[in-house]
């Protein structure tokens, strides 16, 4: 992990795409685990922050919200067409699972400008975590593409 | 201790996996030993990518029957590892997402045309360019034939068939297609609503990663009566289309993660690991699996369908070739979970299998196999890389006895997308491919480093192995001449 308080890499992985993302809070963690998923799709500094779309989710697990709160961003990508490159992530954690309310900035997918890649299949539950270490949150997925 | 040290070789290419630990039956692995080596590195005790260890959690799921199979083109996956093969029994078995993945029946159709090798080179430009200008390819891509909700949920049900006879080819594609184009049991209600909003552009589309679109010639014959029953010839061009289900099936997989990993939990299902989420296959959340995974199946079948429509209208511009000379060899998937009947320990059965990149390779004799063909069994189609080679394979008893017919899919990688994309430039592997008499158009040039010759196995290698393990035959070794990748 290199010293910012927030980021992504990409880990050596066989054939699919490996993520680890990291932030001060999990809501941090997620957005860039987001940032990580475009970034793999697009090149999201051409991206402008244009539109925002919210997302409220809920799920068993801290971990499970995260591969929901990715196939989310992966589905509406194909839904409106909107690429994403700025995102705003709060996580609440409870005994029984987690939840999240999010918000994702981005505008329609420009085949030229924003020089399109890889298309993410679908997020697994492959060496899926999300823990603190070290005083950081650290989400680690791996997208089918 | 390490499984690779539990390792014992039992044949040339044939490795066995003792039961042991929770394993309910040992694990039968058909690999060179450079495969081994390399899965070996990339999948030690402490990497959490082990194909080995993949093996062995799908040897540890309830009703499988007889081992958990590797075929030699075997990779870390996700679930069940890439060439591996599970068959489990109907009443006690589960059904596994991750035994068909995300891209349901993602796989290849093979066309055949009447012309030699010469003609296409002589015109190798306008050929790549008008295919590259006719198939949508690349994220983002949309197709041109758009479909309302109703008949998204006619192609669902019905697949190819549907599109052929909305005039998108012909019967005699279905009859050459597995399953006739069209697996029973679909059911488009158990398929959510955004699954087929997501697939509302994406009918007639190839896709980006490894998926392609590829003008070969038939550089060798390996097996003369094999390739005379496909209609296979030395020199003749071919057109081989690779791509899946596009994000209707990604949807359906992303949709049945969920719904299979609470049904796991409910069934109390002792799953070996999170990746294995599934379902009693006779339970209503197993059987609403499997009708969505055949319509998720049937969309794939419908895409590469009209896929190969664009193909031939591509070709009659180009080279002024008759739609109705440019015939299917065959179409076959390499992610899918189907109920077939295999004989095991002398008895038939019904089991389901689940097949991830690996392909059903059915042997002489098969009703399922096209008549013209059941002499020999059917075509395998097996992707290579874009500067090496493709083959076409068939077959065999012992395939049909030790592998539940199934055969090898790809070459598998050798490097990771990201250790390819430092190694290679994509514009270098372009030209250098151009410098064989290879012509690459690609949507993007990164994805053609990801995609390079040298990211990948040795084809012949694999294939050699893949006959070595005697579940399979080679018959023609195909080269490319134009590649349009996503």
């Amino acid at each position: 992990m290199t010293g910012a308080d927030a980021g992504f890499v990409y880990v050596d992985h066989p054939a699919d795409l490996a993520v680890r993302a990291w932030g001060r809070t999990t809501g941090e963690a997620f957005a860039e685990a987001a940032r990580g998923l475009f970034a793999a799709m697009i090149d999201v500094e051409r991206v402008a922050p244009a539109e925002a779309m919210c997302v409220r989710l809920s799920a068993d697990s801290v971990e499970l919200l995260l591969v929901d709160w990715l196939a989310a961003l992966v589905a509406e990508k194909d839904l409106s067409g909107r690429v994403f490159s700025q995102f705003s992530v709060d996580v609440r954690l409870h005994v029984h699972g987690a939840e999240l309310t999010a918000s994702a900035w981005g505008e329609s997918l420009d085949r030229v400008r924003h020089a399109p890649r890889l298309e993410v299949k679908g997020i697994t539950r492959l060496g899926l975590s999300v823990r603190e270490e070290a005083g950081r949150w650290v989400a680690r997925y791996v997208a089918d593409v | 201790m390490d499984e690779f040290d539990r390792l014992e070789q039992v044949g040339e290419v044939e490795w066995l996996l003792p039961q042991h630990g929770r394993m309910h039956v040992p694990g039968r692995i058909y690999a060179d030993r450079s495969t081994l080596e390399q899965l070996r590195r990339e999948g030690g005790e402490e990497s959490a990518w082990s194909a080995l260890r993949q093996v062995k959690h799908v040897a540890s799921m309830p009703g499988i029957v007889s081992a958990a199979i590797a075929l030699p083109d075997v990779h870390p996956g996700y679930g069940f590892p890439i060439g591996g093969v599970g068959a489990f029994d109907l009443a006690d078995g589960v059904a596994v997402v991750g035994g068909v993945g995300f891209d349901i029946n993602c796989g290849v159709r093979l066309l055949r045309t009447p012309f030699e090798r010469a003609r296409i080179v002589r015109e190798i430009e306008r050929v790549g360019e008008d295919l590259y200008q006719t198939v949508p390819a690349g994220l983002g891509s949309s197709g041109s034939l758009r479909l309302s909700m109703a008949e998204i949920d006619r192609v669902l049900e019905e697949g190819a068939a549907y599109v052929v006879r909305r005039g998108f080819g012909t019967d005699a594609d279905l009859a050459y297609t597995e399953e006739g184009g069209r697996m029973a049991g679909a059911d488009p209600a158990v398929v959510s609503a955004l699954a087929k909003q997501r697939e509302f552009k994406q009918v007639g589309t190839l896709g980006s990663g490894n998926h392609y679109l590829e003008v070969q010639w038939v550089e060798r014959v390996i097996e003369a009566e094999a390739a005379a029953a496909y209609g296979l010839s030395e020199g003749q061009v071919v057109v081989a289309i690779h791509t899946g289900s596009r994000a209707l099936g990604h949807q359906i997989g992303q949709d049945s993660l969920k719904e299979l990993g609470a049904a796991s939990a409910r069934y109390g299902i002792d799953l070996p690991d999170q990746e294995m989420v599934c379902a009693p296959v006779s339970s209503p959340e197993g059987q609403r699996y499997l009708a969505a995974v055949a319509a998720g199946a049937n969309c794939a079948f419908a895409n590469r369908q009209v896929i190969a429509h664009l193909v031939r209208a591509s070709l009659e511009r180009s080279l002024g070739l008759p739609a109705d000379k440019v015939e299917t060899v065959y179409d076959i998937g390499h992610n899918n979970a189907k109920v077939e009947t295999h004989v095991v320990d002398g008895v038939s059965r019904r089991l389901l299998v689940h097949r991830k990149g690996a392909t059903r390779a059915f042997g002489p004799g098969r009703e399922e196999v096209p008549e013209t063909y059941r002499s020999v069994g059917h075509p395998i189609l097996v992707g290579g890389t874009m500067g090496t080679a493709s083959y076409v394979m068939c077959g065999t008893a012992r395939g049909m006895e030790r592998a539940f017919g199934s055969g090898i899919h790809g070459a598998g990688r050798a490097l990771s997308r990201k250790k390819a994309a430092k190694k290679y430039w994509g514009a270098d592997v372009i030209a250098t491919l151009r410098r064989d008499g290879i012509r690459v158009w690609a949507h993007d040039a990164r994805g053609a480093a990801e995609e390079a010759p040298g990211a990948y196995k040795d084809v012949d290698q694999v294939v050699e192995a893949a006959v070595a393990s005697g579940l399979t035959r080679a018959v023609a070794r195909l080269r490319p001449l134009v590649v349009i990748k996503g």
